[in-house]
């Protein structure tokens, strides 16, 4: 349903140019969960951005296709954009807090969304909003319609910006980073809401995170970002069953203990490269432990170790070309 | 709300009461003796005594301060020395000119500001940015004796579509308003343009246009309410100030305000007068400041439901 091919995002900054999104394929499948994870500063969200064609200055996309249901994205006419933002494809924010306007109610910031692309009259645009609160397990929804943000909890407001994202019943929902601020019972409430979303209304989920335990909490499949690039992508139990690349493993030796303590997220050796000053080779070798002379000479391309299973490692160059998702 | 204006208005109360104080032992250090300025310089020493006793001259400055202030609560400032009529009187003549000056050129300012300062958030960085800038900010350093004198010489002197100075028609404000209007634009456009500019890198803004509104939706329907709020209250501020007398604008002009009593009371000395001025722009300003903080409640929610719930 969402095709983005070989996609290209840059940030023309003075210091350089930063290929934050270097050459990414992502596929998107209807009735979907799917994860994207990787350290801050990897580029999931302007990938996200990107699809959304809200890549702002001094950052653009340089190339590459983005296909919703076949129809190209990129370079369409911002018109017609703005008919699909909101509306096919929404969006939500990691930050609750400050992702709602704070001078109106956030009953007129949902409503606004169905006047827009329903062409709702205020009032019935006012009573799907109850309906959608109600749906996303806001209580005494008719009484919150009149709510300013800053009266609502963190997680009731995370909760009426699905409502808005979901108002409209979008083929897709881009969520970045959706519990990050919020505390450990909430995330899980929120989790499980998404799911359920997903579930009820077919709305797939383009689910964006730096917690492996979302991941394998919620999703059908993931994609493993670094420094710009996809370095491994797998459905969900080729991923944590079948861990190949380094960088993967990394990861999910970082997943917080059931003992409840949540320490660093990542605990991988060493610091994220500057894009701007890309180690020479393969991008994770600085950091890797299984690093062997030639990762430190030229760049792994995408080896498929299984159907629909990509590693970007030297390490699977025997399983042969082919890893693109797509 | 209302405990809040109500708390509010109780504590300009002191304030002005401070500032009358500070302002009425100031007056009282300045040298020369008040009898002497109202009477001329040849006079007896024994008819200047009678005078001192008559105006309780001699009675400790609080005493007196108490007796002004009593006074003031009646609406009483005192005799002018110059000119022997009502302080109060006189401030109540002028007060209209000046007035009407505020209204008009308040809307000069709001009217350039504005606009000038959307136009250059949204085109930021862009040439019409900076000559936007360029245009509201020349306003703020052009000297309002120099640019006036210039209008006249140009509109009234040379084109003859104006008149020159009086204050009998609109068209007699048309050159000050504009004058004094272009020196407060400049800061409401710069406040407008960063407040604006501030606004747009909030995640609400991306909300908004994630949600698929068209640009100029996102910054009138989510950026402008919110970057408006701080600029509301300056422009509040500047009609207090306006309110106060433009004692340049209004001498260049030669509009009877407030300003031109005041320059005429220092010009003679004349101590109730200027006093009773001082004092009148200082009520004024505080209630001005008092109306901004009152509007600003009203206006941001986060002020207004803290004040409801509480
Ligand atoms: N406005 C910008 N100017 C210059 N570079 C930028 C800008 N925004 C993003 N970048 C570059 O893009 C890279 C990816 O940023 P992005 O926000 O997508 O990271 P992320 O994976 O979402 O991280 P996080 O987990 O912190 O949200 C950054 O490392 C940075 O180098
Ligand atoms: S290519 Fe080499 S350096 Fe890169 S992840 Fe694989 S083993 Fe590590
Ligand atoms: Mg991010």
């Amino acid at each position: 349903m969402l095709q983005i091919r070989n996609l290209k995002t840059h940030f023309f900054t003075r210091g350089g140019v930063a290929a934050a999104v270097d050459d990414v394929s992502i596929r998107i499948p209807p009735r979907s969960i799917v994860g994207v994870v990787g350290e801050s500063g990897c580029g999931k969200s302007v990938t996200a951005l990107s699809v959304l064609q809200l890549v702002s200055r001094p950052g653009k996309i340089v190339s590459g296709s983005i296909l919703l249901d076949g129809e190209e994205l990129i370079g369409k006419p911002s018109k017609q954009m703005r008919r699909i933002r909101g509306n096919k494809i929404s969006m939500i924010f990691q930050e609750p807090m400050t992702s709602l306007n704070p001078v109106y109610t956030v009953g007129r910031q949902v409503a606004e969304t169905m006047i827009l692309h329903r062409g709702a009259s205020k009032a019935e645009a006012m009573d799907r909003t109850v309906e959608m609160f109600r749906a996303v397990g806001i209580p005494a929804p008719e009484k919150r319609l009149k709510s300013f943000p800053h009266q609502l909890s963190g997680g009731l407001r995370q909760r009426v910006m699905i409502a808005m994202a979901m108002a409209c019943k979008p083929s897709l929902m881009i969520a970045d980073e959706p519990t990050t601020a919020l505390d450990v019972t909430i995330e899980a409430q929120i989790l499980h809401l998404m799911k359920e979303l997903e579930r009820d209304m077919g709305t797939s989920i383009m689910m964006i995170t730096h917690n492996m335990g979302v991941v394998a909490e919620l999703c059908d499949y993931v994609y493993v970002m670094y420094a710009g690039k996809v370095m491994e992508h797998a459905g969900i139990f080729d991923l944590f069953d079948h861990t190949k690349h380094p960088y993967t493993q990394g990861l999910l030796n970082s997943i917080p203990k059931p003992s409840g303590v949540r320490g660093r997220l990542f605990n991988i050796e060493g610091m994220v490269p500057s894009l701007l000053r890309l180690p020479k080779g393969c991008r994770f070798s600085p950091r890797c432990e299984q690093a062997v002379r030639e990762c430190f000479e030229s760049e792994p391309g995408l080896y498929a170790v299984s159907p629909g299973h990509g590693v970007r490692c030297f390490l699977y160059r025997d399983c042969g070309d082919g890893g693109e998702a797509i | 709300m209302a405990r809040y204006i109500l708390r509010r208005f109780l504590i300009s109360i002191p304030v002005l009461v401070g500032v009358a104080l500070i302002l009425f032992l100031l007056l009282n250090v300045v040298p020369g003796d008040p009898v002497t300025l109202m009477m001329g310089e040849h006079i007896k020493p024994a008819l200047i005594e009678a005078f001192r006793a008559r105006m309780h001259l001699d009675d400790p400055v609080l005493v007196r301060f108490g007796r002004y202030m009593l006074g003031a609560l009646r609406g009483d400032f005192g005799v002018s020395y110059k000119l022997q009529r009502e302080v109060s009187g006189l401030i109540w003549q002028a007060f209209p000119h000046t007035v009407k000056l505020t209204i008009y050129s308040a809307f000069v300012s709001w009217i350039i500001g504005i606009p000038a300062g959307i136009f250059s958030a949204v085109k930021h960085n862009t040439l019409i940015d900076r000559s936007l800038m360029g245009f509201s900010l020349m306003g703020v350093s052009l000297p309002i004796f120099w640019a006036g004198l210039l209008m006249q010489y140009v509109f009234a002197s040379r084109l003859g579509w104006l008149p020159v100075t009086g204050y009998y028609s609109i068209k007699y404000y048309i050159m000050p308003s504009v004058v004094l209007g272009w020196s407060s634009a400049g800061t409401v456009a710069r406040l407008t343009r960063s407040n604006l500019l501030e606004i747009m890198k909030n995640d609400f803004i991306r909300t908004a246009r994630a949600k698929g509104l068209s640009e100029p939706s996102v910054v009138a329907c989510h950026a402008l309410k919110n970057a408006m709020l701080p600029v509301i209250t300056v422009m509040a501020l500047q009609v207090a100030g306006l309110l106060g007398g433009a004692v340049m604008t209004e001498s260049v002009f030669g509009i009877p305000g407030i300003g031109r009593i005041a320059v005429d009371a220092i010009t003679h000395r004349d101590m109730p007068l200027l006093q009773g001025t001082i004092l009148f722009t200082t009520a004024i300003v505080i209630a001005g400041n008092l109306a901004a903080d009152i509007m600003y409640a009203f206006l941001d929610p986060r002020i207004r439901v803290e004040q409801a719930n509480s």
